[in-house]
């Protein structure tokens, strides 16, 4: 699989933006919120300082971990969720499979954002599994269409009516004749929901719904440093740009694992 | 067979070789052969031989990845390898046709049939308009169509079946191409179709003057159609010849094997499958290709390549050792039919079976028993309900009506609703091996699974059980551990049996379990079955839709038109004295050798 050179570029990229957010507090030049300097200059640090006057570089160091985590978390409970319903959905079919999708369809007229807006507003304190819970739901319905797809194309093959036969109970049909083929094209659509998360955490920190407002956060830093784009422009590019190289690295791997499953590798 | 080949020579190929350059290997090489007018060439071999690639050759096409990288092709009078691609593509389909597989599907839904006739001439500009609508109007008579306006306002799906097939060969005929090859233009059609498509062609070619070559992986058709055969194996010509010739006096052990792989109408064969695998390009071994699989080969035969030795006139097959051959005689192979006075211990009844999809009613009211160590044969067209009642024994469709029991017991309708040894006693083998085992499963895991459901086996008992089933389905132990996409449909259709048999069954519904498979492997799937059938006294529900194998395999046959039971037998009596109608138009339709039997021809 390492040998796909997408997937090889992918996983470097990822890998290295991940082992800094994991690693990077233990070399930060200061702490997370010690005050270097003054607001929005180049003292302290090589990247400057940001509105309060911490130091840029330290706080990114810093930042990475709770985007990160939060959208692990949030991905793997969306693809959870998700599978769960599009399988059973295929699987069962009928009224059931019906009843599913429709909601599902309601579901996805929804702004991914928005839903997580109306909840996060809604609270006094954001907590950051409710972050994780939002975006997660709002990921399922998604996962749902896609892993109902790749499990309908094999709900009526003849390795499935062959387990029927001989009296397979129907959650051992689904975790162990239906549950191997959905693997790889599943990777796949983990990949990109997985990009979708960084976005949508990134983008919530950068709406001021953080759980820890004084954290340094990718997200967070991009709305407290906006106001000096221009005159320090390394408050919101330095976070800006790990996450989108975060972002390109599991977009690159999903794409490579898609094309593979498409090839029946 | 009217014998109206002329001596003008339509087509040559000669030392055609087509490769597949990214990997350095040859898919085809070596290959002559010659095209008279008037005649049909019957390029038979089994997948992988290259006979399609050499088909499409003539067309100077080559699939994605393949070249072709050396030989001559003269196709009327044109160097196919010297044009250009706008040369090669204005002689395509006006002087050198192609029928591929199901010719009827190469018409458009959504164009009437007389637009998409005319098209054709249109896009080749043959003719002036008015000459184009009398050329179709003269040619729809031909074959068995009306050539009226109404007719021509029609769209395909207005038309039967058999119509659109005809209608397909009219548009093959339409631009009087001078050659046409033929890909398996009957494979998937039912019987009639089958024999009507054959009688159509071999009529056209002979009227117009054509020479055709007609790739196919069925002796028995080839045997039916065609006035010279040539046989391919691994990429080589092994045999060519004059049809008489190939079926009375097959000269290459390749062709012999496979004759002994073809089931006959009228006699009781005893099928046998070959050896080994056919070699994929790059794996061919050296010297004569079948040297490895061959039961008269000799240390010389792997020196080097066999030269093609002229056993007759114009009967070459590349052997070194025809000499040695015995005389062919395919009646020593003819076995007894089932005794008639044999004792019948029934196991399964099935009593006034009614079936339906949905609100439609597909069988009606059929009875028949099977008994232990007997093979009941269901056969029939596409659409008679043959599959569907073996599904309804399996318990895999549900919605029926009637008694199916076991040893007395009725069955409830679908497997779930069974019990556990009622599941157990009844196992069920799909059509379609790869469709019937998980692509991501192991043998091991596909084959203990059953075991252990059924508390056969369980753990490490369970998996020596496995293995003694593949050496029991001559697959070996050492597949075990392999993913079923790495095994040839052949041994997959091994591992759906084992996986079968594995708890013991009394009764195995198979479901056209050849016919997704190479003819040699039809062979030794049959030899496989019988031995299953007489070492553990399994009795079978064999589906099928050739008549042929029947004979081969079944004691007993039942004849299925439109969901009703029309005849009912021994085998024997029913293949050689049909009484419904029905059953004897099927049997007229039915391509076979039985007219080579006698070496006396």
């Amino acid at each position: 699989m390492l040998r796909d050179p997408r997937i090889l570029t992918g996983s470097i990229i990822a890998l290295v933006v991940v082992v800094l957010a994991i690693l990077g507090p233990l070399f930060a030049p200061y702490g997370e919120n010690e005050i270097v300097g003054k607001p929005f200059t180049m003292e302290g640090g090589p990247l400057g300082t940001d509105y309060l006057g911490q130091d840029v570089l330290s706080r990114v160091l810093y930042g990475g971990q709770s985007v990160l985590m939060i959208a692990v978390l949030a991905t793997v409970l969306g693809v959870a969720l998700g599978l769960v319903v599009g399988v059973t959905a295929a699987y069962v079919g009928g009224w059931l499979d019906e009843l599913l999708m429709r909601g599902n369809d309601v579901l996805l007229a929804f702004p991914q954002i928005l839903i997580a807006l109306v909840v996060l507003s809604a609270v006094e304190q954001p907590t950051w599994w409710m972050i994780v819970l939002l975006v997660g739901i709002a990921h399922a319905p998604r996962v749902a269409r896609v892993a109902r797809g790749v499990a309908l194309s094999y709900v009526n093959n003849d390795f499935v009516t062959a387990a029927e036969a001989i009296g397979e109970p129907r959650w051992r049909i689904a975790m162990f004749e239906l549950g191997p083929n959905l693997v790889v094209p599943l990777l796949a659509e983990t990949g990109l929901r997985l990009t979708y998360s960084i976005g949508t955490v990134a983008a919530i920190g950068f709406l001021g719904f953080a759980s820890n407002p004084n954290a340094a956060d990718w997200g967070q830093m991009t709305n407290e440093n906006r106001l000096a784009l221009l005159v320090q422009p390394w408050g919101v590019l330095a976070p800006v740009i790990l996450i989108g190289l975060f972002t390109i690295g599991t977009n690159l791997i999903a794409d490579g694992i898609g094309q593979r499953a498409a090839k029946g590798a | 067979m009217s014998q109206t080949v002329t001596e003008e020579l339509r087509c040559r190929v000669e030392d055609l070789r087509i490769s597949l350059p990214a990997r350095g290997v040859d898919v085809v090489d070596h290959v002559d052969l010659t095209l008279k007018a008037g005649e049909i060439l019957g390029l038979v071999g089994e997948s992988g031989s290259g006979k399609t690639t050499t088909g499409t050759a003539l067309l100077g096409y080559a699939r994605t990845g393949a070249a072709i990288s050396g030989g001559d092709i003269e196709v009327a009078g044109h160097k196919v390898r010297e044009l250009g691609p706008a040369q090669v593509r204005a002689i395509r389909g006006v002087t050198i046709g192609y029928v591929p597989q199901d010719p009827s599907s190469a018409l458009n839904p959504s164009i009437r049939i007389g637009a998409q006739l005319r098209e054709l001439l249109d896009l080749h500009d043959i003719g002036t308009p008015e000459e184009r609508g009398r050329r179709i109007r003269q040619i729809l008579p031909e074959v068995g169509l009306p050539n009226d306006e109404a007719f021509l306002r029609r769209y395909p799906h207005q038309l039967s079946g058999g119509q659109v097939q005809r209608v397909a060969l009219a548009m093959v005929f339409l631009p009087r191409p001078q050659v046409l090859v033929l890909d398996e233009p009957t494979t998937g059609l039912d019987v009639t179709t089958q024999g009507m498509v054959l009688r159509t062609l071999e009529e056209l070619c002979r009227r117009f003057d054509v020479a055709a070559l007609y790739v196919t992986h069925d002796l028995s058709v080839v045997a039916t159609i065609s006035n010279r055969v040539a046989v391919m194996y691994a990429g080589r010509l092994a045999e060519i010849g004059p049809v008489k010739q190939i079926f009375t006096n097959p000269s290459h052990p390749y062709t012999r094997a496979l004759l002994n792989a073809i089931p006959h109408l009228h006699r009781p064969f005893a099928l046998t499958g070959i050896p080994g695998r056919t070699p994929a390009p790059g794996n061919r071994p050296p010297g004569c290709r079948f040297n490895d699989r061959c039961s008269f080969a000799v240390p010389e035969c792997s020196a080097e390549e066999p030269p093609d030795v002229e056993v007759s006139p114009g009967h070459f097959a590349a052997c070194i050792r025809t000499d040695a051959l015995p005389a062919w005689d395919p009646t020593d192979r003819v076995v007894a039919d089932t005794d008639p006075r044999r004792d019948r211990k029934i196991i399964l009844t099935v009593s006034d079976l009614d079936i339906f999809y949905g609100t439609s009613h597909v069988v009606h009211g059929v009875n028949f028993d099977l008994a232990v160590q007997e093979v009941v044969a269901l056969v029939g067209e596409s659409g008679s309900g043959k599959t569907t009642i073996s599904r309804c024994v399996g318990g895999i469709h549900d919605n029926w009506d009637g008694t199916i029991a076991v040893d007395g017991e009725p069955l409830a309708t679908a497997a779930r609703k069974r019990t556990a040894d009622q599941r157990r006693r009844v196992q069920y083998i799909f059509q379609n091996p790869y469709l019937s085992l998980n692509p991501r499963r192991t043998v091991e895991q596909i084959l203990v699974r059953p075991l252990e459901l059924f508390g056969v086996a369980t753990g490490k008992a369970a998996r020596e059980r496995a293995a003694q089933l593949l050496e029991d389905v001559q697959l070996g132990e050492s597949a075990m551990s392999l993913r079923t996409n790495r095994l040839s449909g052949g041994e997959r259709q091994r591992v759906a049996i084992a996986r079968a048999i594995a708890v013991e069954p009394d009764i195995l519904v198979c479901d056209e379990i050849t016919s997704a498979l190479d003819v040699s492997i039809q062979g030794s799937i049959t030899e496989l079955l019988n031995s299953i059938k007489a070492e553990r006294h399994i009795s079978m529900l064999f589906v099928t839709h050739d008549l042929a194998l029947v004979r081969s395999i079944a004691d007993r046959i039942l004849v299925l038109q439109n969901g009703r039971l029309v005849e009912s037998g021994l085998a024997a009596d029913v293949l050689d004295r049909p009484q419904e109608e029905y059953t004897q138009k099927l049997l007229a339709n039915t391509p076979t050798l039985d007219r080579w039997m006698d070496t006396s021809h």
